[in-house]
Parts: C-alpha cells; sequence; structure tokens
C-alpha cells in the first residue's frame, strides 16, 4: 500500500510517496508549479521522476495548496482588540491569508474594498454571546445588499447569528453559522470557525477556483499551512514540547507557536487580547524574493549587513535586490549572494519571531515596579523547527535559525535556547496531511525528514 | 428601558487591588449579573471595548490607590464617542487623596458623569440594590 502526498506550492510543485504499511518516505520529487495553465501538468512532470515500478501500488493521494494565493480570507467582528481579532486569528488557524480585517459597522468604502478583494470567503463576527446584536445584524444586511459574491461563515454573537444568517441567505452563494470565535469578552474560540472554514474549503473554496477536478483526482483537502501547522500539531503532542516552526518563504514567514504562552516570570501582570493555544501568524513583508523590497523597508539594509559574515557595503546588498526584483532570479548565483540570502533571512526571522512572540513593558504602581506582559511568552519553548523553500534551499539553516533567534531586545518573549530542527526533506506539509488519518506514517515521515542541529543526516 | 443585566467590571490605572475586585465579581454573580471582569490595572479603553461588545448595561470601576481622580476622568465623554453615552457608569473605592469630604467627592465624580459613586467601607449590596434599580428604570 502507497500513497501520494502532493503540496501545490506557489513555485514548486513537491511530491512524496509513502508507504503505508510498512509505514515510510519512499522517494520525493518536485517541478515548477504551473498555475497559469493548469496545476495537473506540474504534478505530471513532478510524477516522471518516479518509475513505473515506484508508482505500483498507490491506493490512495492526498493534496494541499498555496498555489495562486493560497485560502483568502476578509474577517469583520466588531471591536478591532476583541472580535475583529479573535475573527483573524481563527481565519490565520485554518491555514488562511487574511487579506483585511474590519471592526464596527461597515461603509460603503469598506464593502467596496472588500468587494474588490475578492475574497474566498467572508468571516463574519461581532458582539459576545448575548451581547452586541446590532453590529453583526448590520454588517450582514450591508453584505448582503452588496451582494458580494462570497460564502460568509457567521461566527458572532449567538444570540443575532442566526438572524444574521437569514438576511444573508439567497444573497450570497453559500451562510454557515457556527460557534462564536469570542463567546465572552477575552475569550478566545476559534475551533468551531476553523472547522467551517475547513468544511467550506473542501464544499465550495476548491469548486470557486475551478480546483473541482484537482480536488478529485489527488484529494485536495486543505491549504499548505493548515497542513503546516497540523504536522507542528502531531510533534507537539507526542514528545509534549511546546514547539515553535518557522516557516520562511519566498512572500512570507509564518510562524506557528504551539504553547499556553503563560508568564515563566513572577511580578508580572497580563494584559492585551487573549492569544490561542495554538498560533499562527503570517508576515506579508517579510519574504525573500517577492517581498524583499517590503522587507527592507522595515529592517535598515545597515542591519542586515551586519549578519554577513564579511564586511560590505549595503550598495552592494541593494544592487543584489534590485537585481532580484527586476530579473525574478530564484536562485542566488555564487557564494557571496547565498550569503545575503542568509543574513536576510535572519533579519526576516528575527522580525517575524519578535512580532509573534510577547513583549514586557515595565510599569510603576504604588505597588512598586511591574512587568506587564502582552502576548505569548514564548522563552520556554523547547524546539524550534526551520522549514519553507527559501530557508531549506539555503545555505545553513539551522545557523541561520540560530542566528534569527537571537534578539537584540531582551524584553521581547521569544525563545531562548531551544533546540533547532530542521526539516530537511521539506516534508512538514507531507507530515500534516498525512497526520489525521495516517498518524503512523506521519510519525515516520517526520523522523525521517527532522534534523536537529548539529545532528548527522541520515 | 430595561437594560442588560451585564457589568463590566475592572480597578483602573495602574491600580493592582486584586482583592476587592474579586468580592465585587463574586456577590455580583450571586445576585444573578453577568459579570466581564477584567481584573486590575484596567484602562478607559479596555473598559468601553468589553462594554460595546458584550452590550453591558453597567460599568462598575473601582480605584483604591488615591488617583482615581485623574484615571477617571474622561471615561463619560469617552463612553459617547464610543456610541454608548448612556451606559450606567458606577465608581467606589478610594477615590481621592486629601482632606476632602465625602460630599465633594461625590460632586466631582458626578460631575465627571458618573451615576453612582461610594465611599470606602460601602457593602457591596449597597451597589447591588442600586444597580437592580437602575436598571429596570
Amino acid at each position: 500500500m502507497k500513497m501520494l502526498l502532493i503540496d501545490f506550492g506557489s513555485t514548486y510543485t513537491k511530491v512524496a510517496l509513502v508507504s503505508l504499511d510498512p509505514p515510510g518516505l519512499l522517494a520525493t520529487a518536485q517541478a515548477p508549479t504551473t498555475v497559469e495553465s493548469d496545476l495537473m501538468e506540474g504534478l505530471e512532470t513532478a510524477l516522471e521522476s518516479f518509475s513505473t515500478a515506484q508508482l505500483n501500488g498507490v491506493t490512495a493521494r492526498r493534496a494541499c495548496s498555496s498555489a495562486a494565493g493560497g485560502l483568502r480570507i476578509v474577517a469583520v467582528g466588531l471591536v478591532p482588540g476583541l472580535t475583529v481579532k479573535a475573527a483573524r486569528e481563527a481565519a490565520l488557524g485554518a491555514g488562511a491569508r487574511v487579506l483585511s480585517a474590519y471592526g464596527y459597522t461597515l461603509n460603503q468604502e469598506e464593502i467596496d474594498e472588500i468587494y474588490n478583494l475578492k475574497p474566498d470567503l467572508l468571516l463574519l463576527a461581532g458582539g459576545t454571546d448575548g451581547g452586541n446584536r446590532q453590529v453583526i445584524l448590520e454588517n450582514a444586511a450591508r453584505i448582503a445588499d452588496a451582494r458580494l459574491a462570497v460564502p460568509v461563515i457567521v461566527a458572532g454573537n449567538k444570540s443575532a447569528a442566526y438572524e444574521a444568517a437569514s438576511l444573508l441567505e439567497g444573497k450570497v452563494p453559500r451562510v454557515v453559522v457556527t460557534g462564536n470565535v469570542m463567546p465572552e469578552v477575552n475569550r478566545l474560540q476559534v475551533e468551531p470557525a476553523r472547522k467551517a472554514i475547513r468544511e467550506l474549503y473542501l464544499s465550495e473554496i476548491t469548486r470557486a477556483r475551478g480546483l473541482e477536478k484537482i480536488q478529485q483526482q489527488v484529494g485536495l483537502v486543505m491549504p499548505t499551512p493548515l497542513a503546516v501547522m497540523q504536522a507542528g500539531e502531531l510533534y507537539w503532542k507526542d514528545t509534549g514540547k511546546e514547539v515553535i516552526i518557522v516557516d520562511l518563504g519566498g512572500a512570507t514567514t509564518d510562524i506557528h507557536s504551539f504553547a499556553d504562552g503563560r508568564p515563566r516570570g513572577g511580578g508580572r501582570i497580563v494584559k492585551g487580547p487573549p492569544e490561542p493555544l495554538v498560533k499562527r501568524s503570517v508576515e506579508g513583508d517579510l519574504g525573500l524574493r517577492v517581498s524583499l523590497s517590503a522587507l527592507l523597508t522595515v529592517i535598515p539594509p545597515e542591519e542586515v549587513v551586519k549578519e554577513l559574515p564579511f564586511v560590505a557595503e549595503t550598495e552592494e546588498l541593494l544592487g543584489y535586490v534590485r537585481n532580484i526584483a527586476s530579473s525574478r532570479a530564484l536562485l542566488p548565483r555564487n557564494n557571496r549572494e547565498r550569503a545575503y540570502d542568509g543574513a536576510i533571512a535572519v533579519c526576516a526571522i528575527r522580525e517575524a519571531l519578535r512580532r509573534h512572540a510577547g513583549y514586557l513593558t515595565e510599569t510603576y504602581t504604588p505597588e512598586g515596579r511591574l512587568w506587564v506582559q502582552e502576548g505569548k511568552d514564548l522563552t520556554g519553548v523547547a524546539a524550534v523547527i526551520a522549514t519553507g523553500g527559501a530557508l531549506i534551499q539555503g545555505d545553513n539553516p539551522g545557523l541561520v535559525l540560530k542566528a534569527g533567534l537571537a534578539q537584540k531586545d531582551p524584553r521581547v518573549l521569544s525563545p531562548r535556547s531551544p533546540q533547532i530542527l530542521i526539516d530537511r526533506a521539506y516534508l512538514l506539509a507531507t507530515v500534516g496531511l498525512l497526520a489525521e488519518e495516517w498518524p503512523e506514517v506521519a510519525r515516520a515521515v517526520l523522523r525521517e525528514t527532522l534534523l536537529p542541529l548539529g545532528g548527522i543526516a541520515g | 428601558m430595561l437594560r442588560n443585566n451585564r457589568v463590566v467590571l475592572g480597578v483602573i490605572g495602574a491600580d493592582v487591588h486584586a482583592v476587592g475586585n474579586k468580592i465585587l465579581e463574586m456577590v455580583l454573580k450571586e445576585a444573578g449579573f453577568q459579570v466581564i471582569n477584567l481584573g486590575v490595572m484596567v484602562s478607559q479603553e479596555e473598559f468601553i471595548n468589553a462594554a460595546v461588545e458584550s452590550d453591558a448595561g453597567a460599568i462598575w470601576v473601582s480605584s483604591l490607590y488615591g488617583h482615581g481622580e485623574i484615571d477617571c476622568r474622561g471615561l463619560r465623554e469617552k463612553c459617547r464617542e464610543a456610541g454608548i453615552g448612556e451606559i450606567l457608569l458606577y465608581v467606589g473605592g478610594n477615590l481621592v487623596v486629601g482632606k476632602r469630604t465625602f460630599d465633594e467627592v461625590e460632586k466631582l465624580f458626578k460631575e465627571m458623569g458618573y451615576d453612582r459613586i461610594y465611599p470606602p467601607g460601602t457593602l457591596p449590596e449597597v451597589a447591588i440594590a442600586h444597580l437592580k434599580e437602575d436598571l429596570s428604570s
């Protein structure tokens, strides 16, 4: 019994051939993704690297995709720090890209904006259970009036959710009511919305995107970031160790943390909106290729050159960046350029972790000095896994991650001295595709791909 | 008009007195109210956000450390801005420092837009009776 696992990435289509019994990895292959024509073409090319004998006995296929922008969601809530934030977290936790998030009653400009963003799905929250009804109802009515051709998940105040859904019924392609993303002030409940998003992804979105054929042929079951998240969840539950995944790509840097984030030090007060146990953040301005020019507006070039193993002028770095922007070259041409990629990666990881992790602020009260913690305390996280094409295919991904873990500001609550693991065969998405139905196979592939920093490949 | 029996509760400003806050939460719940307890060191914005999202009928502000006059000023105006200008605002504790009579303090906080003002040592039952009365009026 064999199985094919396929990951349609924005650049490459990656295929893994696994044996279900005994569980293990047999072979991998990849080919450039063919979004323009038909995703299947790239897949066929990748499959050519397997022999007929190898493919003999393949009984099942599963696929995930982040091609053509992945799963694109717009989140709507009431108060920005409460239900808007909760809706965002739910969407991110379902592996989506949050195109934009809105609070309070939507105005015409915002409705037009949503129309132009053409999201795959709209997540409508607002009001705690029994709380504010007015805004979610107004927003439902406005979305219905605007005839946005987008499925809507209603995940707001339970006392208004069905009324909101009835306003939308027949005006949008599909309406689903699910549990409130914030049933009480400062209590997150993202699971029901995550589940609803995944169900709609299978039933509506793949069809709307013309991926129906792909879905039938290869079993497209989830967006790639969700597969990566499921791999992390498997590692977290199996080992009992808090873990972070750093996924550095050409367009974004994703961080997934599997940790409760409670304060590790005394004398602290936790403030700010609640954070999910499994938290994913996506940084659209921190990527190694498509978003490189955006990255340099966030991180000064002077900081990047400091991470180089040699002395260089910022002018040379900027020249390299211009070259990438104009030629869209995917691979660096020489060792010097590889070193530039490494330095940029270090800075991207450091910044993405800084944004993901919590932060301490010193405050003085009549009771003395106190520390206020906002966000998750991840200082005690035991392991960090490096993945993503931009990281894995570069030089020394482990050392790049290690350098990126070093924060300049000690008040940033990012991991202090975690074990570093490298997804060396780039198979975390494969592991995630297997995790629910074939956990044993998933574990075998995970063992195969995770290489500890300083460990020996084999 | 009948208002919602939800109460947003918290200790305002940089005040970290947590005991009275827990007691108030307990007695409010026992009296049948839904309590959104924001704990200590709560900013005006947090009170308002929680009240907007939960459509609360009242905000109960505690201040024990003497800075209440500064911390509480402007809450009513901000509530009006946020579209919940009619919400009940109660405040209690050691609201000011210096030698001022409670009458003076009460007048000061009334002018700031608070509906009920309580001196230290007030039993929770007193405020709860007022709350029931105000919510149904």
